[in-house]
């Protein structure tokens, strides 16, 4: 039970105020101190709000007509969940402060329960409606927290634009002792719930020197990140592995500690840096889950040492077996489908597209390449410079001359970031609509992409969860004039620059991963016999 | 030697039984081959030979629901290599199952009529394309059922493979008319539904099947006829092609024609692909499946 009274007082309040003050790392206790504390208060101010809550709605409840008295009195209990939806207490307590009803009714109470919760989810949506509710309301689904006491949540990084959220989220860096990084610019209305960033102004300026907290290697990382230095869906993952093995490479278990609960509590953090510098990709996300599986699997009588380069022979291991002869098994399967005289067009710089090209053409299969490039990262110049190098002939357009283009190609090459699990592909903005240009032209799109980009979320549209990047970058000097130089004085003018966008799995012919080539929507079966298999 | 043995006994395997599907044939040869094959020696030895026996047998008949059926027989058997490590116990497992694979698949097509057949309404107007026996088994059980339908059968050139399926269809006492290949765009407004055979089913769930196919299917597709394909499960093969010109050139033409010919630019294709976007579902002893189902399926026979 978590209602172990009042904590040991305001005694140990200052002493974790001294130690935040001076900017030592918090202890474990400290830190569960207070955790303690917070979840007291929040229990509190709920029941408070329930008390509240039950006089309030009790009128408007009693207007409805009451199929059985039991399900009235259901529905006020119901009702104070709505309210406290943000609060993370497993929604069963209200059910406990209802009023008991008596025992005959209990065969009966079932499908009174379920009425009720079916009033109270229309009620939610009536009150969501209402002017002066909690915009809670439409996050988390609160008839399904009745059902099962864990609150799916939204992701933080997608709610910029609730002020609640935001304070979490800036309570838990402090928790970490990481900087928070503020957002640049005005934000387009429809992509006002994301975070936007300014490149001249890197998380790492706010960091002491030297930072106690974070490992350098994982500092250096950070600003790559952010500055662009590491850019590419494989690369940005492989250099995160690095810098992981390298934070092993230096870790020692302090006494009294467990390496596999210890050394996870200490990724966190960094992991929270990483993200702020700059949002991970799902591929990095899959990455640290393993790890993190890795790790807490090390049994406890394991020595330091052998633990330690258990650990890295892992994390090479994953490298080698997800990337590097992810890559070869892919280029073996797409030397397939290309037949001598073909014209193939890429978009922008895919490093496993480029990886397949250059194994075709070292296998003699004659083509020519179109590489399709657009502004404002002109990532296409990168591809183009790697293709010639190897002697492929390569024509280079700008997306703006798609249609022109596109009578003369045979087959279109993409690579992807992710690949969601209703078979939507989530890659560079501008992909899309390379997709859709070449559906209609009837122009096959092939897709290729490692599995362990394979990722668990579902999304229909690009606005829902994207990056946006630095909205400077858009602007250009020619003729010695920058048009746009001033453009945050302009109150009406804002500046878009979006990094992803997702392509509708019709519009993809077929998807070349290292298990072989499956239509788009067969995604999911790949990621459940993936499941199978861990 | 061998090779001739290998494929007269299959060719007298299709003429006792005409009704047999080639890809059952093909598997009744392979495990005869196993029963007397004595060179074995190593596991690995006996799958090249079975895998050396599969392409003569492409040689004698180049369908695609051989080469499909030689595959999964291959599969279905090599999982025994893992469980017994002595040679001759294993070969034992290996004939046992191949023996009970091929009981299973004997029954595919009544399977699969059983489950077509109810889409049949009473009064329906019904396409079909060329001569496939599933097909004639789905009408035949559905004629059983004591349903009034009437069915257009296309000529199906060059080998005219429509006009003995007419006669089939009339020997069972159902109405029948021959109709042009190039009268199908005129025809279609008439009929309800389009029902064809498959050679093959491809990986995206999409078929291979006569030429003319791909046309019927943008047809019915342009008149919003619903397009049904029968086949059995063994027909599943782990190709993917993009378009027409992707398919292998080993299944386009007869098999005659690939060893005789020189140059296959100047021969007509005997079969053509249609994009699972114009099917609408796919009878299978598997159950009744979308074309984006049938990939799942193939992951779970071939992964």
């Amino acid at each position: 039970m978590a209602d172990c009274g009042e904590p040991d007082g305001p005694g140990n309040k200052d002493d974790i105020t001294r130690s935040k003050n001076e900017g030592k790392e918090l202890s474990k206790e400290e830190k569960q101190r207070l955790r303690k504390q917070k979840k007291q208060q929040k229990k509190q101010k709920e029941r408070k709000n329930e008390k509240s809550e039950t006089e309030k709605e009790k009128t408007p409840v009693s207007l409805l007509p009451p199929p059985r008295p039991v399900a009235t009195q259901k529905a006020p209990s119901a009702l104070p969940a709505p309210a406290s939806a943000p609060i993370p207490v497993p929604a069963s307590a209200p059910f406990h402060s209802s009023p008991a009803p008596s025992p005959a009714d209990k065969p009966a109470k079932s499908k009174a329960e379920l009425k009720a919760e079916r009033r109270a989810r229309q009620e939610t949506d009536r009150a969501a409606k209402q002017p002066g509710s909690s915009s809670s309301g439409i996050k988390t689904k609160v008839p399904l927290s009745e059902l099962n006491p864990v609150v799916k949540r939204l992701p933080e990084h997608v709610q910029v634009d609730d002020p609640a959220v935001v304070k979490r989220l800036a309570k838990k860096l402090e928790r970490q002792q990481i900087p928070l990084r503020s957002d640049y610019g005005y934000k387009v209305s429809l992509f006002s719930h994301l975070h936007q960033y300014s490149r001249k102004a890197p998380l790492t300026q706010q960091l002491s020197i030297p930072s106690t907290v974070i490992h350098p290697s994982i500092v250096r990382l950070g600003l790559q990140y952010s500055q662009g230095i590491v850019a590419g869906s494989n690369a940005r993952s492989v250099a995160l592995l690095h810098a992981f093995k390298q934070v092993i490479r230096d870790y020692t278990t302090p006494p009294n500690e467990e390496l596999s609960r210890d050394l996870v509590n200490k990724l966190k953090p960094y992991i929270s840096f990483l993200n702020q510098c700059r949002p991970l990709s799902a591929s990095m996300g899959n990455a640290i889950k393993y790890i993190k599986k890795e790790i807490s699997n090390i049994p406890s009588q394991c020595k330091e040492e052998e633990a330690k380069t258990k650990l890295l022979t892992c994390i090479d291991r994953y490298i080698e077996e997800k990337i590097v002869l992810a890559a070869k098994a892919i280029s073996k399967y797409a030397i397939e489908k290309i037949s001598d005289g073909d014209v193939i067009l890429v978009y922008g710089c895919s490093s496993l597209v480029n990886n397949i090209l250059c194994e075709a053409f070292e296998k003699s299969r004659k083509f020519r390449v179109i590489v399709v490039d657009s502004r404002p990262r002109l990532e296409g110049r990168e591809a183009l410079r790697r293709l010639v190098q190897r002697g492929i002939s390569c024509t280079y357009v700008l997306i703006s001359a798609l249609s022109y283009i596109l009578p003369e190609v045979s087959k279109v090459f993409l690579g992807a970031h992710a690949l969601l699990a209703n078979g939507y592909v989530m890659s560079r903005v501008g992909t899309s609509q390379i997709a859709l240009v070449a559906r209609t032209f009837n122009v096959p799109v092939l897709v290729c992409c490692e599995t362990y980009k394979f990722c668990e979320k579902v999304q229909t549209d690009s606005f829902v969860s994207n990056e946006l990047d630095d909205p400077d970058d858009l602007m250009v000097t020619r003729k010695g004039k920058t048009q746009l130089e001033n453009w945050q004085d302009v109150s009406s003018l804002g500046l878009l620059n979006l990094v992803y966008d997702v392509t509708p799995p019709d519009f993809v012919d077929l998807v070349i991963t290292d298990l072989g080539m499956i239509p788009c929507t067969s995604v999911p079966v790949v990621l459940r016999v993936k499941n199978l298999d861990q | 030697l061998e090779s001739l043995i290998c494929s007269k006994y299959f060719r007298t395997q299709v003429r006792q039984d005409p009704e047999v599907p080639s890809a059952v044939a093909a598997i009744r040869t392979l495990l005869e081959f196993l029963k007397r094959d004595q060179t074995g020696e190593t596991i690995l030895g006996l799958r090249e030979n079975l895998t050396q026996t599969i392409r003569r047998l492409e040689e004698a008949d180049s369908s695609v629901a051989v080469s499909s059926g030689g595959e999964l027989f291959l599969r279905f058997i090599s999982l025994t290599s893992l469980e017994h490590p002595d040679l001759s116990q294993c070969k034992k497992v290996m004939v046992e199952r191949g023996e009970l694979f091929l009981k299973k698949i004997s029954l595919s097509r009544s399977k699969v009529a059983k489950l077509c057949h109810t889409f049949i309404k009473d009064g329906a107007k019904i396409l079909t394309h060329s001569s496939s026996r599933v097909v004639l088994k789905v009408l035949e059980s559905a004629a059983a059922d004591k349903k009034r339908f009437t069915v257009y059968v296309t000529e199906s050139q060059p080998d005219s493979a429509g006009r003995q399926m007419a006669d089939k269809l009339q020997n069972l006492n159902i109405p029948v008319t021959v109709v042009l290949d190039a009268a199908v765009g005129y025809i279609m407004e008439k009929v309800d539904l389009v029902i064809v055979g498959a050679e093959g089913v491809v990986e995206s769930g999409g078929i291979i099947n006569k030429i003319g196919t791909y046309q019927l299917a943008v047809c019915s597709k342009a008149h919003n006829k619903p397009f049904y394909v029968v086949a059995e499960s063994f027909k599943f093969v782990r190709l993917y092609p993009l378009n027409q010109q992707d398919v292998p050139e080993r299944f386009k033409y007869k098999a005659d024609t690939l060893k005789a010919v020189e140059d296959l630019a100047e021969e007509h294709p005997m079969i053509d692909y249609t994009p699972p976007s114009l099917i609408t579902l796919l009878f299978t002893d598997l159950g009744v499946l979308t074309p984006s189902a049938v990939s799942d399926e193939l992951i779970k026979l071939y992964l």
